[in-house]
């Protein structure tokens, strides 16, 4: 009897499918919608999880200003030195490496051309913390590194912006007062899980950087990285033990630094793009409502329409309940395909997103059922009041209609 | 008359509209029997409660007092859904528009009733074809009403009505639409029926040449029976 009644739901949708088009269309978009949404969002978190383990999930990042980061509290913390960096190496033994990291924007000028870009002041240590190769010419020498000379390594987009093609190496650019040798390319990284040019960069040696670009001896961030296998927690208690002492931080007072590692930026940075998900998502949920009362308003329509053939179908012996299961039937297979056409409609828009954005392609199944089932929902809290309707009709009246 | 239990009983059926001022009393303490076997036409003025009768008669409504026997059931007393019962298991109806389903073939309509009733498909088919042939449109199952005339549809709907093998077929103007030839088809379509099978036929009419057909006239006025014998013809045209 169930089938019989899909059956003839089916055949019913398919007897005005223009009208049967138009009905489904809200559930359609509000399904795809909320698909392409929680899909996209999903890539896009993998994608900032995939970054930061490529970062590597042993990198520690120890900023001055307390960890509540109250505006104002970060600006009076005493910024760190490059003896700090030596300290931290020197002094903790699960610290494989560390690295300074000072970063301003400035303008690099090669002959007719310039580009506005970002310089930072680091060493080797920082390249190799982060993995990051240089792919043409070389690195900076630990005598360019210790003397501060003017030498300088690019990021791929700023060598596209200077030079185009053309091999940079032996050049000299210049940033403002500083005339600086190019010695090396860095391999080209792609845009951050932030979207921002990861390659628009210009490395300098730091104490270059200090003297010739900051104008000071100060080091905005240390990179740490922890040696594999050992415990990151345990190499973050001791740096922080390590700096309130070299910073002489007594006993009771909070710290004037933070040490984050990359799980914490991940989640931070996953937080941020579940929230966006999420707020996305709440507005295509609303036009699955909206697309669930275009049913009802449908169906209550095709009710009135089939006035008389209900009354037909009530005078050769159908039962309030079989008429009320016919149109509850009807919309909710209606509703059933609208789900159905939207799901592969927000699965194809999310692939073509994703492969625009450069993000993984992720479905997640518990949302496709989840959108299913509710588009099958929708077809029964909005199908049931005009199905009730039909089945309550009288038949003597229903069959002089019109 | 009176040896066996009547197929159709009202006792004081009385079917009142409306409330006060605009009451209206559609019929008043109606009294009469239909034996099983018989042909009978209804008659009368408009307003005289004929078509308020049928639909009494087919289970369509209930009375507002007095009682409905049909076939020893007490109507007066079911509900919506028993009546329902009632319709699909022992009535069949013709109506003078046809009411056939549009876009809907000839096979598809026939079938109906029998979905309700939980028929399986095979079976229901099959039925629907006997049906169909017995009525004289073999060879048009396939076609929606719009593609058959007036009375090919009505011949349609003829074979809904007897597809459920009923006791009692209610026609309510069977030929009100039809022209005079495809109404004696209709009409002699009815006569075998009732001769041929034992089906009981209630019919509603304004035309004295088809109640002609019938062995029975019951002349309502004012929602009373004013007479009920022989039609004018002798009770038989054939």
């Amino acid at each position: 009897m169930i089938w019989e009644t899909v059956r003839l739901a089916v055949q019913a949708i398919f007897r005005n499918t223009m009208r049967s088009v138009l009905t489904v269309l809200g559930i359609v978009i509000g399904v795809a919608a909320v698909i392409a949404m929680v899909t996209v969002g999903q890539g896009s978190t993998d994608q900032v999880t995939a970054d930061v383990e490529k970062l590597g999930t042993n990198i520690l990042m120890v900023t001055p200003g307390g960890p509540d980061r109250s505006p104002g509290a970060g600006s009076i913390a005493e910024p760190f030195t490059l003896q700090d960096v030596d300290a931290i190496i020197d002094q903790i033994s699960s610290v494989e490496t560390a690295a300074p990291y000072g970063q301003t924007a400035t303008t690099a000028i090669y002959g007719a051309q310039s580009a506005k870009t970002s310089v930072v002041g680091t060493d080797n240590r920082y390249l190799e913390a982060v993995d990051w190769p240089v792919v043409m010419g070389r690195a900076f020498l630990s005598s360019e590194v210790t003397s501060g000379k003017p030498v300088c390594i690019l990021g791929e987009t700023v060598r596209q912006n200077l030079f185009g093609n053309t091999d940079p190496i032996g050049e000299t650019i210049r940033l403002n007062a500083l005339s600086c040798e190019v010695v090396g390319l860095l391999e080209a990284k792609g845009a951050s899980s932030f979207g921002t040019d990861q390659d628009d960069v210009i490395g300098l040696p730091m104490k270059t950087f200090q003297r010739r670009v900051s104008g000071n001896s100060d080091v905005g961030m240390i990179f740490v990285s922890v040696s594999d296998g050992l415990s990151t927690e345990r190499a973050m208690s001791q740096i922080e033990a390590l700096m309130r002492e070299r910073r002489r931080i007594s006993e009771g007072e909070d710290d004037d630094f933070s040490i984050m590692d990359m799980k914490e930026i991940a989640s931070m940075l996953t937080g941020i793009t579940n929230v966006l998900t999420g707020l996305l998502s709440a507005v295509a949920a609303v036009s699955l409502l909206v697309g669930g009362i275009g049913i009802m308003n449908i169906m209550l329509v095709s009710v009135t329409e089939r006035t008389r053939e209900i009354g037909i179908r009530l005078a050769v012996g159908a039962q309030t309940s079989q008429v009320l299961m016919q149109f509850l039937v009807e919309a909710i297979v209606l509703s059933m395909i609208g789900g159905l056409v939207g799901i592969v409609l927000g699965l194809v828009l999310a692939g073509l997103a994703s492969n625009m954005m450069a993000i993984p392609f992720a479905p997640n199944f518990v949302v496709v059922a989840g959108a299913f089932v509710f588009s099958a929902a929708v077809g029964v809290i909005f199908g049931y009041f005009p199905a009730r309707r039909a089945a309550k009709l009288d038949p003597i009246e229903a069959l002089r209609h019109q | 008359m009176g040896q066996q239990t009547p197929l159709i009983e009202f006792r004081d059926v009385s079917k009142v509209y409306g409330q006060g001022e605009a009451e209206v009393r559609a019929l008043d303490k109606a009294n009469f029997q239909i034996a099983t076997g018989d042909f009978v036409a209804i008659m009368g003025p408009s307003g005289s409660g004929k078509s308020t009768a049928m639909n009494l008669i087919g289970c369509l409504d209930s009375p507002t007092s007095g009682e409905y026997i049909f076939n020893g059931v007490q109507v007066s007393s079911l509900d919506r859904d028993q009546r329902a019962l009632l319709r699909r298991n022992y009535l069949g109806f013709v109506f003078q528009g046809y009411n056939l389903l549009a876009r809907t073939s000839a096979l598809d309509n026939v079938e109906l009733p029998m979905i309700y009733k939980g028929v399986d498909r095979g079976e229901r088919r099959q039925r629907a074809l006997e049906a169909l042939a017995k009525v004289g449109l073999a060879g048009r199952e396939y076609h929606d009403p719009s593609e058959l005339s007036g009375g090919q549809q009505q011949r349609v709907a003829i074979a809904r009505a007897l597809v459920g093998h009923p006791d009692l077929i209610l026609a309510d103007e069977p030929t009100g639409n039809l022209d005079t030839r495809m109404s004696r088809e209709i009409m002699e379509l009815l006569t075998a029926l009732n001769k041929d099978d034992g089906i009981t036929i209630v019919m509603v009419t304004h035309e004295e040449d088809m109640a002609e057909y019938a062995h029975r006239l019951i002349w309502m006025v004012d929602g009373k029976v004013e007479r009920d014998g022989k039609p004018a013809g002798g009770g038989s045209r054939r």
